[in-house]
């Protein structure tokens, strides 16, 4: 793992909003490729923890590096790191008034990273995968759940990432659209992308996650491969949180 | 009646054209300031923030006839102690900025309340893929928050036009000016006040009528 390029390097992160201090010391790497699944009861930090690598929510105090930029600095041009880091939100936010191959090109096009028509083309083509070429001018509204997601992840990718960020991607879905949310997820960690996944499904970190982190109160309290830490969890914390879960 | 309408039609219609000249002349200055001043409002910045407010509260809580009376009478003096003595306001330019101040402040409402309306999800979908603040803001949120505005908009409109009519007391010669001459000239205030009366109300009902049309358009696309 050591050979391999760190792609995240958090060190000694703290937030609060206000007087609550929701991340209290956190340091955490990502390497290539890697799968990692942010685990913890609500409210233990993990999707604080997941904005702050994107800079959705400043951080208070210590030092994350994405992609080699140190995005804690404010001479960092962050729209330009945002570029390969995508994000896929537990509510899709798909664009309401834009079609599905705009809400997809949009910002490619705008930030002339391609031209319309490559912007399109690469869209087909990702939507192909997903599984809704045939959705491409449709509006979200028109869209289930799981279809909202899928176009979501879709649109993520439509900008070459190096980085995805999954907060919560099935936590709003109907249980029936779940499975079509996550094999599009297990898909893409097969083919090598770097990830970083805020979930509850369990099922999901032991499959695909090659690294499982457990926060609790702003703290990671433990974490490892997922046979250590999901099937022989150490800390206490952790083994009470897994059996209510399981 | 008939006699009014005879004497005085053509002036009559003249006066409306300047009615509707003054309100659309304010309305696109009120939608610029409004813009100003409501994305002032919506944004971090603790000093937009506060520059946003006092220009709303300050418009606001002055009545439309006292900022005329200001704007007209007012701000001429004070131009001509500060020594540009020949610096003057006709009544269509007076009434343009004093209306335009007016409606501006009630349009940056309109504009924060409706952009505040769109889920904070697209603002930060947008800034995930790399758009930045503006881009998102002129792409994502404002085009979203543009349908929820337009009632809201339609009636400020509706609310200008008769605003237009506390315009009369700075002499210019729109609909409710014109009627005052008119009734001085005649003595017959019951139908000169009917019939000024009546040109609003067509003109403002045809406006409303048209506006629920677009309106109904635009919700379709939803």
């Amino acid at each position: 793992m050591e050979d391999r390029q760190r792609k995240i390097q958090v060190t000694n992160l703290k937030k609060s909003f206000g007087k609550l201090e929701v991340l209290k010391d956190i340091s955490m790497d990502v390497y290539e490729g890697e799968v990692v699944v942010l685990l913890g009861p609500s409210g233990s930090g993990k999707s604080t923890l997941l904005r702050c690598l994107n800079q959705l929510e400043t951080a208070t105090d210590g030092k994350i590096i994405v992609d080699g930029y140190d995005v804690t600095d404010k001479h960092t041009d962050i729209n330009k790191v945002r570029e390969n880091i995508g994000m896929v939100f537990q509510h899709f936010n798909l664009f309401n008034h834009l079609n599905v191959l705009d809400n997809m090109t949009l910002a490619p096009v705008h930030l002339k990273l391609m031209t319309k028509d490559q912007a399109k083309r690469t869209a087909m083509q990702l939507l192909e995968r997903v599984g809704l070429r045939d959705k491409a001018s449709a509006y979200p509204s028109q869209l289930s759940g799981g279809q909202k997601q899928r176009v979501a992840i879709a649109r993520a990718l439509e900008m070459k990432p190096d980085i995805l960020l999954f907060d919560e991607p099935t936590s709003a879905l109907d249980p029936e659209m779940v499975g079509e949310v996550l094999a599009v997820m297990k898909e893409l960690a097969a083919e090598g992308m770097t990830m970083v996944v805020v979930t509850h499904e369990i099922g999901f970190a032991r499959e695909v996650a090659d690294r499982v982190i457990f926060m609790e109160a702003g703290y990671i309290v433990e974490e490892g491969t997922p046979e250590e830490v999901l099937s022989n969890p150490k800390e206490p914390r952790t083994i009470d949180f897994l059996s209510k879960v399981l | 009646m008939s006699f009014i309408v005879q004497t005085y039609g053509t002036m009559l219609l003249k006066a409306l054209g300047q009615t509707l000249l003054l309100t659309l002349l304010s309305l696109v200055f009120a939608m610029i300031i409004g813009m100003i001043f409501g994305l002032m409002n919506v944004g971090k910045s603790r000093l937009f923030n506060f520059i946003g407010t006092i220009y709303v509260d300050a418009v606001r809580g002055v009545p439309l006839i006292v900022l005329a009376y200001f704007i007209y009478f007012g701000v001429p003096t004070g131009m001509k102690a500060l020594g540009a003595a020949d610096f003057r306001l006709t009544a269509l330019q007076a009434g343009t900025i004093a209306l335009s101040m007016n409606c501006g402040a009630y349009m940056a409402e309109i504009i924060r309340a409706g952009i505040e309306s769109v889920d904070r999800g697209q603002m930060e979908a947008g800034r995930s893929l790399g758009l930045s603040y503006g881009a998102t803001m002129a792409l994502i949120v404002v085009p979203q928050a543009i349908r929820t505005m337009i009632p809201s908009i339609i009636n400020q409109f509706i609310i200008t036009l008769k605003d237009t009519s506390i315009l009369s007391v700075i002499g210019f010669p729109e609909l409710t000016n014109t009627g005052k001459t008119i009734m001085g000239n005649t003595f017959k205030s019951l139908e000169t006040w009917a019939i000024i009366g009546i040109m609003y109300m067509v003109v403002i009902v045809t406006l409303s009528k048209v506006a629920k049309q677009v309106e109904r358009r635009v919700n379709r696309g939803r």
